[in-house]
């Protein structure tokens, strides 16, 4: 295979990966703490508006991208304020949060369609960049995405090694011992949300920033439900998540690159590659069914309180 | 006791609000301005088909004035909310609609059986009926020229074409695309990529992207976002836009774009509404009545190209040229329009092959 080609689909795979990988990662928390929030995609769509209406505005990414994560927090708050303290039904609070955020993004972004922005640019690192094929590959793009990559690993060494880590699976899989034992479970629940909302905001930026410097109503097309989707197959396991981000990006890829080569492949068929590939690869990795359930948050979507 | 006797003079008063409500409205009715409904399937906001469609009902309101009163139902997905928007509309009082989206077909025929005096003008739709006519047009005369201006722009004799899905309108645009292409560089090739979509920004881009990567050094697009437009702006190729002009997203790469322009077809029926002259047509109709149109050139293309275009457009409008004159041949090479004839609308309609020079298979 061509060099410039490899580099180039390991490129793409980053940048198509990336914005599934953060929601997936904060989907991840939030479920570890035994809240099921549906809603990132309207979270989502309201990181990637608000971020790209304050760069058009101030022309500044840090701020930008710093109020697409505000926006996250705050939409994710409601849906906390809801589910926890309100104790409503997570999977229906989670449709509405969905529902809410697109037309609302789609409102407040009106004024803004078919404006254009430079969009972020990319980072290169130095001398690493500069080697052939794993520089592009790896080394060029933008802070986003090692951002990402950063988190991934906070995210399991946290959940692997530390206090922090274990506090929030207590709380995810059996909240009245770990009330017992003294965590403050609701609070736990509350940051693991917003920290959900944040990273849904962050991946919101991406798309609107750097993916696609533009706003359009509805574009993210559906990649929140594929990152709470991921978290499920993945089994609740950072690394499989991560795994599956890029698998999903590079069969995205590989679909329309195909074309280009003149594969004799139905586009449909290639179309429903990434979906197919991830689910499968996914699957024989969790086909062990009670292993499987083992990983699932017990306490996953049951409201608890105190008082109870 | 009160309850008895109140409730059901409460009751009698309602009725007679109500009714008496609906009889003011119906005489306000009569004198009122003819009221005029848009529906559109994406939001009005965007660069897309649905802006188009937009524009131009901005533009009727401006003609029109105090004439017309104008109501615009944007967002509504082919489906079942079709039916129930143009019901309501009818019911409304509204005496033309406008639905601008193929999808909304049956809910059209089926509306307008029940609502017989309402009068339907249905884009790019293919059936009519006595209070329903069609509308559509030749964006292929413009998809033409701009394969001409990419032939006189290309170095690489290669273009990347970003589709959506393989139906005879976005297969005609790739084949009037190609021709216009090899009328100038007799070996070029087009490289088709159908990302399943009208509208995925992330996918057409990761599209546009992997053509560039092939050696693709104009692009051109039968989708919605300028998403290619920002990709070959960031490589340094260029790049034609669809619907209308999307050069704010890449000034150096837009080279043009095939746009729709349907301000004069509006203006002429709500006239023939309004005087009532109004026939249920099938109008297809490209540059002769400025139907169809190009974007501002970019002005890196040579005037001797320029000019070339306009003696072109000005030949298509007069009816002298048609992009499809044989001899067109097929991907086999097989004959598919014998030379000096031209293609008629029928074939045209039901276009399903490529012609020589679009490289790959079409996938049915």
């Amino acid at each position: 295979m061509d060099l410039d080609l490899l580099a180039s689909l390991l490129y793409a795979t980053f940048r198509t990966g990336t914005p599934i990988l953060l929601v997936a990662l904060g989907e991840l928390i939030c479920e570890k703490s035994g809240v099921l929030n549906l809603g990132q995609e309207g979270v989502m769509l309201m990181g990637a508006v608000t971020g790209f209406i304050v760069v058009s505005q101030f022309d500044s990414y840090a701020l930008g991208i710093f109020t697409s994560v505000l926006t996250g927090i705050v939409m994710a708050a409601i849906f906390a304020f809801i589910t926890l303290t309100l104790q409503a039904n997570q999977v229906a609070s989670g449709l509405a949060l969905a529902i809410f955020g697109t037309g609302l993004s789609a409102f407040i972004g009106t004024d803004y369609q078919g404006q254009s922005i430079a969009g972020l640019p990319s980072l290169a690192v130095p001398h690493l960049s500069e080697i052939s094929v794993i520089g592009p590959a790896f080394f060029q793009h933008d802070i986003l995405v090692y951002t990402s990559l950063a988190a991934t690993f906070l995210l399991w060494w946290n959940l692997k090694y530390a206090r922090l880590g274990l506090i929030l699976k207590a709380v995810g899989e059996n909240p009245d011992a770990a009330n017992a034992l003294g965590l403050p479970v609701l609070k736990v629940r509350y940051l693991a949300v917003l920290f959900g909302g944040a990273m849904s905001g962050l991946a919101g930026a991406y798309v609107s920033l750097v993916y696609t410097p533009l706003w359009a109503e509805n574009m993210t097309a559906g990649r929140g439900w594929i990152a709470v989707a991921l978290v499920v197959f993945a089994s609740w396991r950072i690394s499989r998540v991560l795994l599956g981000a890029y698998l999903f990006g590079l069969a995205s890829i590989l679909h329309l690159v195909a074309q280009v080569f003149g594969a004799d492949i139905s586009p449909n068929l290639l179309a429903a590659l990434p979906y197919a590939a991830t689910i499968v690869v996914l699957v024989i990795l969790s086909s062990n069914q009670t292993r499987h359930k083992l990983f699932a948050p017990l306490a996953l979507a049951i409201p608890w309180h105190k008082s109870r | 006791m009160l309850r008895f006797t109140v409730l059901p003079r409460l009751r009698w008063l309602t009725h007679r609000i109500v009714w008496l409500s609906v009889l003011m409205f119906s005489a306000l009715a009569n004198s009122a301005p003819l009221k005029v409904a848009f529906i559109y399937v994406h939001p009005a906001g965007e660069s897309g088909y649905s802006y188009t469609h937009d524009q131009a009902r901005k533009y009727v309101e401006d003609v029109f004035g105090d004439k017309i009163e104008v109501t615009v139902v944007d967002s509504v997905p082919d489906g079942a909310d079709v039916e129930r928007v143009l019901m309501q509309l009818a019911r409304a009082g509204h005496k033309l609609i406008f639905p601008t989206s193929f999808g909304y077909m049956n809910a059209v025929q089926k509306v307008a059986r029940r609502y017989p005096k309402v009068i339907f003008e249905h884009a790019s739709g293919y059936k009519q009926a006595r209070n329903v006519g069609t509308y559509f047009d030749r964006i292929y005369e413009g998809r033409y020229l701009s394969g001409v201006i990419a032939g006189h722009m290309s170095k690489s004799k290669q273009a990347g074409y970003v589709a959506a899905y393989p139906i005879p309108e976005v297969i005609r645009g790739i084949n009037a695309f190609t021709l216009g292409m090899r009328s100038v560089i007799p070996d070029a090739t087009v490289n088709v990529v159908w990302v399943n979509s009208w509208y995925d920004p992330g996918k057409e881009r990761e599209a546009a992207d992997s053509l560039i990567q092939q050696g693709a050094d104009v692009l051109a697009q039968h989708t919605n976002s300028p998403a290619s437009i920002q990709a070959a702006e960031a490589a340094g190729v260029y790049a034609v836009g669809y619907h209308s002009d999307m050069s704010r997203f890449g000034k150096n790469a837009h080279l043009t774009a095939p746009m729709h322009l349907w301000n004069d077809f509006y203006v002429k029926r709500i006239n023939q509404v309004l005087d009532g002259s109004w026939k249920p047509e099938s109008v297809w109709a490209g540059f002769s009545e400025n139907m169809t149109t190009l974007a501002p050139l970019n002005p890196a293309i040579p005037p001797k190209v320029v000019a070339h275009i306009e003696s072109l457009k000005e030949k298509i409008k007069a009816g002298a040229f048609h992009p499809f004159t044989g001899p067109v041949l097929d991907q086999q090479g097989e004959t598919r329009v014998p030379a000096g004839t031209v293609m008629n609308d029928d074939a045209l309609s039901k276009m399903d092959f490529y012609v020589e020079g679009v490289q790959g298979k079409l996938p049915r």
